[in-house]
């Protein structure tokens, strides 16, 4: 049995009819959820009976931010740009390429936290401006922790670099130190400043050491005094061996330098060479990695990772991969000291800091407002090839399953149905199944959108929904009155049953007006007449106008009368065909020969013959009937006449 | 073509244009509109690349356009063009016809005139009628032409409350995009593969001329006029195909150039360097090609990706009547000496780009991902 992962959010639903003892929800379009509600945005409160009014709940609001909308298309790109890094690449330079994919995550998480932090400043007393710097506390807080799955996860630093990688991690993100020290280089006096302290320290707890140097030889040319203990500990900070990238040396000659440069400082904090400055002296600590002394600097620190970090650097600077959840475990237990609770970013941390990608997955998907962070982050670790393992108990796995997931919140969306495709598209076992149920419920305002979702499904051979969505605009075009547009989208989904249906509105409208509407279309079908019956015995009706009207009368008289002997012209029709015969029959030259005239002959007797007898006649039917009969009495005599001049000229044709 | 400058705008982006310059100005381009699509809240926005004073002396933002001013449209901008240099007529989904117009001073957009209802369908039986898509609109001032899925070509002047001139029932299928000829006369596109000419002269909703692509009836998405030779034309199809035409001669294209993968959306002639064509299209690229023929060992070639490009060729006539001068590198019939070299401008492909337009040296895109591109550096 599952259990729950944290208690469900509760959401008020205004309005709603208590008295009632039933609460009616249903799954509407899309991801949202629609319940019943008499509550009345406008305020007036009408009783009405039952319900007037649906209160719509959606999941993955974050979707309908403006701002995060840029984050979602530009990631969109890199999303596609890393599915198609694949195989070839091996070893070193596929590693590279995945941390460039990363870092490019991270800097369209930076930009867009910088616009919304904008945003924050620019109203910051609304209730906006409040939602926006929360936003921005989201983000950065997932620039944080992808950052360190980068870190442990993708770059794999080994022991050594991944302290400086660290660094690098909490100086990026504790940054208020830059603007600190801009104040106070700024100020007339910098080593008089009250926050001059406070600098120094912390470029100290972040190892910058140099620049803590050169804010101490400052201190130095300001106060004689203390000069020789600046320089006394401004050497040693020059001295603190450290790993550099280019460097060859080993991690055991590092450790022996490191050893014995720590031994000096605690030499000379045992001479008590900083004695008469208690400042210095626990510079002098802190250098030593003593844990009091680092905790004395919980201000300066704000938080428990930051304080690992220095931590590591003073006292383990070349601790191994594995040895790393010791020490964050025992810095987050030091730092809190049991005044407050871990929250879900401390947790998440160290989950990271374990190496437990999936608590990590787990404990983001509960924190985080929406599926952006963990169906990217995970997509990009399954490309490390760090997830294969793992399969859910629904869905196929955990990749598709966050992926599909994001998707369905982009196929929501009025407008970013677009991205949502190509998330699909990479989603292997559910993603078709999943697109093919999406794609079919974007409502097709115009025809341009209807193109391009039609290229969605013709690019992918879906051509169940190709039909869906041609019938749905040939539909609405019938609908209109627009049957050439009809036509054409029944040709483009050979639909033969639609076409037959445009087609016999195209024959009624005509035998209603004696034209030919739609000309342009319909004596361009070419092959696609063949599409039905009822489509070709148009174009071939038409065929024959136009031979008529280029007088090109024996041709016309024989394409006549082939569509009745052929069967494609359908029996109702029969009648205004063989009176479309009516003046060939009469012209001076004689058009039907004897042998066509007898065809004539047959099929006006099987028409007449056929007829079902009506019981009992009204008076309606009875005048129908007795044009019909004259009509035939008429076709009965030019035939009849059209027969024995045929005979007369064909015989004398033999004779001469 | 290095500095190419991408922004991320949060709406999709149906049209990009730039404001025309000021006859005979020397400055180049730096204005250009926007319209979206597909959008909750659509919008008609105006964008500047000009240089602004307030920017930082970060090298990063030289290029980057800034928001000038928007205003809220109803419906999809199927279609957007400048009257004049204040003025700018949008083509909706709603099938209304708007024209906007740029107060400079304050920074904003207004409704100065618009056409609702210019474009609807007559249900069977129903006299209510509903509104059509207006797909495409161009000026020629005063004279605004307008086209759309009912088939429907109007005749507009901005002076005029009402239409000047409608042709009912002009097209049996959708149109897609209009141009002007030589004045009075326009050529449609529809969705069937024809070209229509139509002259305002004739009374009648017949019009003077039909030409079309054989067979497939493919549709075609866009048109546009050579500036110098007025009888040669440029479309672009759904298969991605440019077709040139001479609508003088033939009913046929003269040369079909297999290009894009997906629709055309666009297709532009370079307005002051015509012997420049650009084009994009649904499957996410913008092409350049060059049929200039001062390179002296050029052939057909395409840049990036490796793709060969076909040259299929009608070899209609040979022009043995036309003057040698006057023949247009684009109606050169003969694949050997046709040489035109093709660029694919997009780093990368993205999704669907809607709009372009040229004008000088800039060009400037829009796409379904949301983005706007700009260049100015095309020939360098």
């Amino acid at each position: 049995m599952e259990e729950f992962d944290g208690e469900p959010t509760v959401t008020w639903i205004p309005g709603l009819n208590s008295q009632k003892k039933q609460m009616c929800f249903d799954w509407g379009p899309g991801e949202m959820l629609v319940c019943e509600t008499s509550f009345n945005k406008k305020g007036k409160s009408e009783m009405v009976a039952g319900c007037p009014f649906i209160h719509i709940i959606r999941k993955d609001i974050d979707v309908y931010s403006k701002i995060l909308r840029k984050l979602f298309n530009e990631s969109h790109g890199i999303f596609v740009g890393l599915q198609r890094i694949e195989e070839e690449l091996t070893g070193k330079s596929r590693k590279a390429q995945l941390v460039r994919v990363s870092k490019n995550y991270r800097s369209v998480i930076r930009a867009c936290m910088e616009e919304m932090h904008q945003f924050a400043v620019a109203d910051k007393d609304s209730a906006s401006g409040r939602q926006f710097s929360s936003q921005v506390s989201i983000l950065s807080a997932m620039e944080l922790i992808w950052n360190l799955c980068e870190i442990l996860f993708i770059e794999v630093a080994p022991a050594g670099p991944l302290l400086l990688y660290l660094l690098d991690w909490v100086r990026l993100h504790v940054c208020e130190v830059d603007t600190l020290s801009a104040d106070v280089l700024g100020s007339e006096n910098p080593s008089k400043h009250e926050s001059f302290w406070n600098l120094v320290t912390t470029l100290v707890l972040q190892g910058r050491l140099d620049e803590a140097r050169q804010m101490l030889s400052k201190e130095a040319d300001t106060n004689p005094t203390s000069a020789g203990m600046c320089r006394v500990l401004g050497d040693l900070m020059r001295t603190m061996p450290v790993l550099s990238p280019g460097n060859t040396q080993t991690l055991t000659e590092l450790e022996l330098r490191w050893q014995h440069w720590h031994e000096e400082c605690e030499r000379h904090l045992q001479d008590g060479t900083f004695a008469s400055d208690p400042r210095l002296e626990s510079l002098c600590k802190v250098l030593l990695g003593d844990d009091a002394a680092l905790l004395e600097q919980k201000e300066l620190l704000s938080n428990w990772y930051h304080f690992l970090v220095a931590r590591l650097l003073y006292s383990q600077p070349t601790v191994k991969p594995m040895d790393l959840h010791l020490y964050a475990q025992s810095s987050l237990d030091l730092f809190l000291g049991g005044e407050s609770s871990p929250e879900p970013l401390d947790n998440i941390l160290m989950a990271a800091f374990e190496f437990d990608i999936h608590q990590v997955i787990k404990e983001c998907s509960i924190a985080l407002s929406n599926w952006w962070f963990v169906a990217h982050l995970t997509d990009l670790l399954d490309h490390c090839k760090l997830l294969q393992s793992h399969n859910l108990y629904f869905g196929s796995n955990m990749r598709e399953f966050l992926l599909l997931e994001y998707a369905s919140g982009l196929f929501a969306h009025h407008s970013l149905w677009q991205l949502g495709v190509d998330y699909c598209d990479h989603c292997p076992e559910l993603g078709r199944v999943s697109l093919e149920l999406h794609i079919e419920r974007i409502p097709l305002t115009t025809e341009q959108k209807a193109l391009k979702v039609l290229r969605v499904c013709e690019q992918r051979q879906m051509t169940e929904q190709v039909r869906s969505i041609c019938k749905i605009l040939a539909m609405k075009a019938v609908r209109n009155n627009r049957l050439g547009s009809a036509l054409s989208w029944s040709i483009r989904a050979k639909d033969a049953a639609f076409a037959t249906l445009v087609s016999d509105r195209f024959l009624r409208d005509y035998c209603e007006r004696g034209c030919f509407s739609d000309l342009d279309l319909i004596d361009n079908l070419g092959p696609a007449m063949m599409l039905s019956d009822r489509l070709t015995f148009l174009g071939k009706y038409r065929e024959f106008h136009r031979l008529y009207g280029e007088k090109r009368f024996v041709d016309a008289a024989s394409l006549l009368l082939s569509l009745m002997t052929s069967q494609i012209a359908p029996r109702s029709f029969w009648m205004t065909l063989l009176t479309d015969a009516l003046p060939l029959l009469e012209q001076k030259q004689v058009i039907f020969s004897a042998e066509q005239t007898y065809e004539l002959l047959r099929c006006l007797e099987d028409l007449t013959s056929g007829r079902p007898l009506c019981a009992e006649p009204d008076a309606q039917q009875l005048q129908e009937d007795d044009i019909e009969t004259t009509k035939v009495e008429m076709l009965r005599l030019a035939l009849a006449r059209n027969l024995a001049r045929s005979i007369i000229k064909e015989g004398s044709l033999e004779g001469s | 073509m290095e500095e190419i400058y991408a922004k991320f705008v949060s709406q999709k982006i149906s049209k990009t244009r730039w404001r025309p310059l000021p006859p005979g100005s020397l400055q180049t381009a730096e204005t250009f509109a926007t319209g979206s699509w597909d959008n909750e809240e659509n919008y008609v926005s105006l964008w500047s690349i000009g240089d602004f004073g307030n920017l930082d002396s970060d090298g990063g933002f030289e290029g980057d356009h800034q928001l000038l001013c928007g205003i809220k449209h109803h419906g999809d901008v199927m279609d957007l063009q400048f009257f004049d240099q204040e003025r700018i007529v949008a083509a909706s989904s709603t099938g209304c016809v708007t024209i906007f117009l740029h107060h400079p001073n304050n920074r904003t957009l207004s409704v100065s005139q618009q056409w609702t209802a210019a474009h609807y369908h007559t249900g069977p039986g129903s006299p209510s009628c509903s509104n059509a898509p207006c797909t495409g609109v161009v000026c020629n001032s005063p004279e605004i032409v307008t086209v759309g899925e009912d088939g429907r070509i109007n005749l507009f002047r901005a002076d005029h409350k009402e239409a000047v001139r409608t042709i009912d029932n002009a097209d049996s299928s959708t149109l897609h995009a209009v141009t002007f000829l030589r004045t009075p006369e326009i050529l449609t596109v529809n969705s069937i593969g024809q070209l229509k000419i139509w002259d305002f002269r004739q009374q009648g909703n017949e019009p003077t001329q039909i030409l079309s692509l054989t067979g497939d009836r493919v549709p075609l998405h866009c048109v546009d006029r050579h500036p110098n030779q007025q009888h040669v034309v440029a479309t672009g199809g759904q298969d991605g195909m440019l077709s040139i035409w001479d609508v003088r001669q033939g009913t046929m294209p003269v040369s079909l150039l297999k290009a894009h993968e997906a629709e055309m959306w666009e297709v532009h002639f370079h307005p002051s360097n015509p012997d420049h064509l650009f084009t994009c299209s649904e499957d996410g690229s913008l092409w350049h090609w060059d049929a200039s023929t001062d390179g002296p060992e050029k052939s057909l070639l395409f840049h990036q990706g490796g793709r060969n490009s076909t040259f299929l060729s009608h070899s209609i006539s040979n022009q043995a009547n036309v003057h040698q001068s006057l023949i247009s590198s684009w109606l050169s019939t003969d694949p050997a000496k046709d040489r035109i070299e093709i660029t694919s401008l997009l780093p990368n492909r993205t999704l669907s780009v809607n709009s372009l337009d040229v004008l000088g040296p800039c060009l400037v895109c829009g796409t379904d991902a949301e983005a706007i591109y700009v260049t100015r550096q095309l020939f360098s």
